[in-house]
């Protein structure tokens, strides 16, 4: 059953004091994080820092080492199949199925939803023009480029019209007019209604898309607010300037 | 359940199959070649020749009724698949054994005679019988003529001694019994019911893969997002590779048919044998599943898969016998052993359904298939769904 604060405060998402460890790594720490309906949120963050993690506990495929996730009203390891009618999610790696064309693979996914075949085929038309590979949609995927593949994966996962769309990194190794056509479609999803959990690598993209951004470094949340006052609240130009104040300029890879 | 999500994961693993050439070979064209090869090289494909085999035979029977000696090296002759060449010692029979002048050397014992009349006085008083054993040697460099030859002999033994009417008992022993129609049977008559259980044994490999490459792209991560539950995902892949098995060996038994392949068994026991390999055919999936579940990458797939592979296709299809007495005791604990045996049974004894051998074989084939694919099913939602 979809709890009270889903209904009272319309808060899609609840995250409290969340961690999560693998082995001696501890992936996040003490996460805590509400985001409400129709909002575009961001999570940035460096490599390693967590966000894919704490998408992959969001979609209910990773458990909590400790911590309770809210997601539309639902618990998700309690109610983790309600949680996943109501969410679309979007991998960081593009996994499509290279033997099949890109319609086919949305229309995969759409039956994986039990979509009824008239909304079925309306949506993957609707997606193939947005995304502008109606003209390719009956050649097979290991026959795209690479901007094409990863639009064929954020197509994938919202084929089914999801609530909650969580988007990792879609844009990342897209040429700028890939991206802009990219960023388009993300406004116009949150124009629907649909609530959308971002992560980016691109500070610009944060800066451009959402609502309200959250840093996570080392698991931690260290920073959370909007753009405009983030950059007011750390006496920045803009988000990349806060970003490399709070996290460093050192590089880092994923561990 | 769901069906629409069956029928999705169906389709997309039919696609490709189709459109990997990859798979398409090692499902559907490995199988197909496999029986073309074997038709052509051993089966009565353009014309009506057979496998001829030349054996070599000692007689030591110079006792009491000789006439048995010769009517059985007459008989062996007249199948027209042995030729026969009479030895006075066995060390020269031997000697051209190992030379590979001969295929096989067959010894009748000195009480050979005494042993058939035994029988023929007393057919049903087995207490009265003189026993002796018709020793047989092999070329162990001929896999076709072990698995050829001995049938064959026996078969006319048992004709010689008991004419027509089955029997399960005689006093004369060689060592490996079976009833076939020796006379107008090929080698790859003897080698299909084999082929068959050999041709969904590699099922296994195909079924890793898919499961090892879907996990290292991300889709199995990602489809964990969607609604469909982990039982569906193995049950959809589980039902789309069962269709691939059902089109592997129609065009299997099509094929063998069509290079010459011919039977004694009807219709029923047709279908029956079709059915036993589509058992089979579960166990292979069930395999495939353990291999994904253990397997990190696709390469390693295929090196685990044929772990499962190798002895199901050494010691339970048509490359089994002609092996060591431990190998073939070794097959008894692979279920191709009991698909390649009833299929033996039903398709060149002839044997009906309903027989005893094929019943066992059918129930432990069953047994053991449902097992490994839950075993699989299990290993792979805890070990190998992301």
């Amino acid at each position: 059953m979809r709890n009270h604060t889903f209904f009272v405060m319309q808060k899609v998402i609840i995250i409290e004091d969340l961690t999560k460890r693998f082995e001696d790594i501890t992936a996040i720490d003490h996460l805590t994080l509400e985001v409400p309906k129709g909002e575009l949120f961001g999570l940035l963050g460096p490599n390693g820092a967590g966000k894919t993690t704490t998408i992959n506990v969001l979609c209910g495929i990773l458990a909590p080492t400790s911590g309770k996730v809210m997601v539309g009203g639902y618990n998700v390891f309690t109610e983790p199949r309600k949680v996943k009618s109501l969410i679309g999610v979007c991998p960081q790696d593009t996994a499509v199925y290279d033997y099949l064309t890109g319609r086919e693979n949305i229309e995969f996914f759409g039956h994986l939803y039990n979509l009824p075949q008239e909304t079925l085929a309306r949506n993957s038309a609707d997606l193939l023009q947005k995304m502008e590979l109606t003209d390719h949609q009956n050649r097979r995927v290991s026959k795209y480029s690479g901007g094409m593949r990863r639009r064929i994966n954020l197509a994938m996962a919202l084929v089914h019209s999801p609530e909650i769309a969580f988007l990792d990194e879609p844009t990342v190794a897209m040429d700028p007019q890939s991206r802009h056509a990219v960023w388009d479609f993300i406004r116009e999803q949150k124009s629907q209604g649909k609530t959308i959990i971002l992560t980016t690598h691109y500070m610009e993209e944060a800066e451009e898309l959402c609502d309200r951004v959250g840093i996570i470094d080392y698991g931690r949340l260290i920073a959370f607010g909007s753009p405009a006052e983030l950059r007011q609240k750390y006496n920045a130009e803009n988000l990349e300037d806060v970003f490399i104040q709070l996290t460093g300029r050192r590089i880092r890879e994923a561990v | 359940m769901n069906s629409e999500r069956m029928l999705a994961f169906t389709r997309k693993n039919l696609k490709q199959i189709v459109r990997e050439p990859a798979s398409l070979f090692l499902v559907i064209l490995f199988p197909v070649v496999l029986t073309l090869v074997f038709g052509i090289s051993f089966g009565g494909i353009g014309g009506e020749q057979s496998a001829v085999y030349d054996i070599g035979v000692v007689t030591l029977d110079a006792g009491t009724y000789p006439v048995w000696a010769l009517t059985f090296v007459d008989a062996l002759d007249s199948t027209e698949i042995l030729i026969i060449r009479r030895y006075e010692t066995l060390e020269a029979a031997q000697n051209d054994l190992i030379q590979g002048s001969v295929k096989a050397v067959l010894v009748i014992p000195e009480r050979f005679g005494e042993s058939c009349t035994s029988f023929v006085q007393a057919p049903e008083n087995p207490a009265l019988w003189v026993e002796s054993t018709v020793d047989l040697f092999l070329d162990s460099g001929s896999m076709f003529a072990t698995q050829a030859i001995p049938p064959i002999i026996q078969q006319v033994l048992t004709t010689l001694i008991a004419g027509e009417q089955p029997t399960v008992q005689l006093p004369v022993h060689l060592g490996i019994p079976s009833l076939v129609e020796a006379e107008s049977l090929t080698v790859f008559d003897y080698f299909t019911p084999g082929i068959f259980a050999f041709a969904v044994i590699f099922l296994t490999m195909i079924v890793a893969q898919t499961f090892t490459v879907d996990r290292e792209k991300g889709l199995l991560r990602r489809i964990n997002t969607t609604p469909a539950s982990p039982f569906e995902v193995i049950l959809g892949y589980t039902i789309s590779n069962m269709g691939l098995a059902v089109i592997q060996v129609a065009v299997v038994f099509a094929m063998a048919f069509l290079v010459g392949y011919s039977t004694p068994a009807g219709l029923p026991g047709l279908f029956f044998a079709f059915v036993i390999v589509m058992v089979f055919a579960l166990c292979s999936v069930g395999f495939g599943l353990i291999t994904a579940s253990i397997a990190k990458t696709p390469g390693a797939a295929t090196g685990i898969s044929f772990v499962f592979i190798v002895p199901q296709m050494f010691l339970g299809t048509f490359v089994s016998v002609g092996l060591s007495s431990v190998a073939q005791t070794a097959g008894k604990f692979v279920p191709s052993y009991y698909v390649t045996d009833a299929l033996t049974s039903l398709l060149l004894r002839g044997a009906p359904v309903t027989s005893q051998t094929v019943v066992l074989d059918f129930v432990v084939v069953t047994a053991v298939s449902i097992g490994v694919l839950m075993v699989g099913a299990l290993a792979f939602r805890r070990y190998g769904n992301t």
